[in-house]
């Protein structure tokens, strides 16, 4: 199976500027939804990360580790993040009722 | 009776437990009065089975060790008592007084509401108890409980009316002035320990026999250690000042800390801690010259007090004085001699005094006393009987224990003992004029209670009457006892050439023995008398003189053709002096003002700037103030819009980054 190998390098630079857009996206918009979208685009760049890596480091010659131990982090990953999904989306229905909308500069009273 | 040593305190205990309960159920006073004394009652039977036993057998010293009371490293402290001779006979008088004092307590105290009688009766209990250990203890932490139990009995019934304030302050100050000497005692059981590594007598005494001119220096530190203890627990200079206010507390209780037990445990301290003094030619200076001056310093303020109670009070100090003088002069014997002899005539003149207080309705002023003796004769007559016996007129209790130390201190100056005979004739001196006062206020107490007219009042003239037999009957026996005890227990064989006769001279000579020769010192302990039969005798009737002169001043001060005019016309002329002896060289003010009132300041400044302003505002309320401050500023951190935090938490990760980079 010697399939043509993209350069791990490569993967990092495109996991680091997900992440770079995931976090921006995070800081600078309001709405809930969109912040909530940033957030998993945050989440699936550290994945990538993680799969490069384990396939790096697997590959090189007397590894400790195998390629499983970085995929498996990865479905841990995809696991959280999914309840964090049920959490999030279901804070803000709630918020939704209470405030009719889910901008989050608008829920901004539990403070001094 | 020998191998069940620990029953005679015990007695006692077990009669304070059984009082209190009873006094919690509220049973009445002819029960409370039958466990009361009945406990003293057959602790002194126990205690004169043993004498007797004891009497019986060859054997010197009987220890009983119960249990290890302390173990801590090399520290091992039995729980032990010991009988040899000296404590032998302690127990004998301390029993036999304070079981008369008990018995005349029912009779004084039957006006008092039952709870009160039971608490009363329980206290006496315990004071018995303390006394007990402290006497049989065989070592100096067990001699220690005892000593502390009775500082501790003497503050609760010094303080029985605690209802009114000045007897609540005169028990208190009874306690703390005793708590300072105690500090002493316990450092020279530290230093003993250093010293020798036990606290047992007996090793104690070999340990020092062994080598007395080795061990000098640590002998003279514990022996003076062991002074201060005795200073405050004998009411000695300087810190006699608790004694005259401890009248505070019911008379027959007065005659118990006076008579039995307390105040004879500072003497009896430092006659089992003899091997100490033996091997200290400067402790033993000490003791004689504070011993001296006081018995002196406290027979000049008698002079002048009238209150009765008050009179007694310095008497008691002043004959403590002779006591230690003669400890000083390393006449143990005298001096133990001299605290049996006082204890019968001090309890009853204690006790005469308060069958007077109790007839004149409360009354202890004794310019407003006076021709008593028609109504009490038997107070009278034993009031005469002990104050002829602590006056030291011939044959009574008094004058053969007294002229015993009196001679002994003449020997030690005459054949200059360590050296200081110069100090040991000035202190005889003092101690010469010392007795003459001791007759003079006596006789004056003498007189101005019982003989010329009544001044109170007609009132409570109508009043005056003979106390219940419960109260009159220990003062008869101990009146017999001011009469004869002297010559029965102690006769100056000497002066007959029957040395013999001097049984307790002879009694304690083994325990009292000198400890083997220190370089230079002689006339130690019971030795031989260092002065002729001619100077002996001499001497006896030189103090005979002194006393009937004493006696004839105060005859003629307060009896006679212008009763009390001469006291007055030389009070005029001396006003300062006068004042100066009244007001008792106003020794408590000095203490209020060197030390009382710096400790108070010393107290108001640590409250009022250490704890308020230090503490409470500075540190306690200053730091939640510096708290609220900062979180005044910092709580505008929190905008409560999730955006901000979420930059910061950016932000932060973004400079840890940098940071660890």
């Amino acid at each position: 199976m010697n399939a043509i190998l993209i350069p791990h390098t490569w993967v990092l630079a495109l996991s680091a500027a997900l992440f770079t857009i995931g976090t921006l996206g995070v800081l600078l918009r309001r709405n809930g939804i969109a912040i909530f979208l940033s957030l998993e685009l945050m989440l699936n760049s550290a994945n990538l990360a993680f799969v490069a890596f384990a396939m790096t480091f697997a590959a090189q010659p007397g590894a400790a580790v195998s390629a499983l131990e970085g995929q498996l982090f990865v479905f841990f990953v995809i696991a959280v993040a999914a309840a964090e999904a049920a959490v999030g989306l279901a804070l803000y229905i709630a918020l939704h009722r209470v405030k009719g909308a889910i901008d989050v500069d608008r829920v901004n009273i539990l403070r001094w | 009776m020998l191998g069940n040593l620990w029953l005679i305190p015990i007695l006692c205990l077990a009669g304070a437990v059984a009082c209190l309960a009873l006094g919690l159920l509220r049973a009445r006073k002819p029960i409370i009065s039958v466990v009361g004394v009945g406990s003293v009652g057959l602790a002194t039977v126990a205690a004169f089975a043993a004498l007797a036993e004891y009497l019986g057998q060859s054997s010197e010293v009987i220890r009983n060790s119960y249990f290890t009371w302390i173990a801590a490293g090399e520290f091992l402290v039995d729980a032990s008592l010991q009988l040899d001779r000296l404590s032998a006979v302690m127990i004998a008088f301390v029993t036999f007084v304070g079981f008369l004092i008990h018995v005349y307590s029912i009779g004084y105290m039957h006006s008092e509401t039952d709870r009160g009688y039971a608490r009363y009766f329980a206290y006496l209990n315990l004071f018995m108890f303390s006394m007990l250990v402290l006497v049989l203890g065989s070592n100096l932490p067990v001699l220690f409980v005892g000593w502390e139990g009775v500082g501790l009995c003497s503050y609760l019934l010094i303080g029985y009316y605690y209802e009114q304030e000045y007897c609540a302050t005169a028990g208190k100050k009874a306690f703390i002035v005793n708590r300072i000497g105690d500090f002493g005692f316990l450092l020279a059981i530290f230093a003993a320990f250093a010293a020798f590594g036990t606290t047992e007598f007996l090793d104690l005494r070999d340990a020092i026999a062994a080598d007395p001119g080795g061990v000098r220096t640590a002998a003279t530190l514990i022996g003076l250690l062991l002074f201060v203890g005795a200073i405050g627990k004998s009411a000695q200079l300087p810190l006699y000042v608790w004694l005259p206010d401890a009248m505070a507390g019911p008379t027959p209780v007065s005659a118990l800390i006076h008579a039995a037990t307390m105040v004879t445990a500072g003497v009896y301290m430092v006659a089992r801690t003899n091997f100490f003094y033996q091997a200290s030619p400067t402790a033993m200076l000490t003791v004689a010259v504070i011993g001296g001056l006081t018995a002196v310093f406290a027979a000049t303020i008698g002079l002048v007090q009238n209150d009765i109670k008050k009179v007694l009070a310095y008497s008691t100090v002043s004959q403590l004085g002779y006591m230690f003088l003669g400890a000083g002069v390393g006449a143990f014997i005298a001096a133990i001699f001299h605290v049996v002899t006082h204890a019968f005539f001090k309890a009853c003149l204690f006790l005469g005094s308060g069958s007077v207080i109790h007839a004149c309705g409360g009354e202890q002023d004794m310019r407003k006393m006076g021709g008593l003796k028609r109504h009490m004769p038997v107070t009278y007559w034993t009031f005469v009987a002990a104050t002829l016996a602590i006056a030291g007129i011939p044959v009574f209790a008094g004058f053969v224990s007294k002229d015993e130390i009196l001679a002994k201190v003449f020997a030690a100056g005459a054949a200059d003992l360590n050296h200081f005979g110069r100090i040991y004739s000035l202190l005889w001196v003092l101690a010469l004029a010392g007795a003459f006062m001791t007759a003079f206020y006596m006789f004056r107490a003498v007189y101005m209670t019982f003989h010329g007219d009544f001044r109170g009042g007609h009132e409570v003239e109508h009043h005056l009457h003979e106390s219940p037999p419960s109260m009159t009957l220990p003062l008869i026996v101990l009146g017999a006892l001011s009469v004869v005890g002297g010559i029965l227990i102690g006769f100056p064989g000497q002066l007959f050439h029957q040395p013999d006769l001097n049984r307790i001279e002879a009694f304690l000579h083994p325990v009292m023995a000198p400890i083997a020769a220190v370089g230079g010192v002689p006339g130690h302990g019971a030795g031989p008398h260092a002065v002729s039969l001619s100077t002996e005798w001499t001497l006896v009737i030189g103090s005979v003189l002194v006393a009937v002169a004493g006696w004839m001043v105060a005859r003629r001060f307060y009896v006679g053709a212008e009763p009390f005019a001469p006291a007055r016309r030389l009070a005029e002329r001396f006003p300062f002096v006068h004042t100066l002896l009244l007001d008792k060289y106003r020794v408590d003010e000095l203490y209020d003002a060197v030390v009382v009132r710096p400790i108070h300041g010393l107290a108001r400044f640590l409250w009022k700037v250490v704890d308020v302003v230090i503490i409470d505002t500075l540190f306690v309320n200053g730091s939640a103030f510096v708290v609220e401050l900062t979180g005044d500023f910092l709580r505008f951190l929190q905008t409560g819009n999730v955006r901000n935090y979420a930059l910061s938490v950016a932000l932060g990760i973004l400079i840890l980054a940098v940071v660890l980079w």
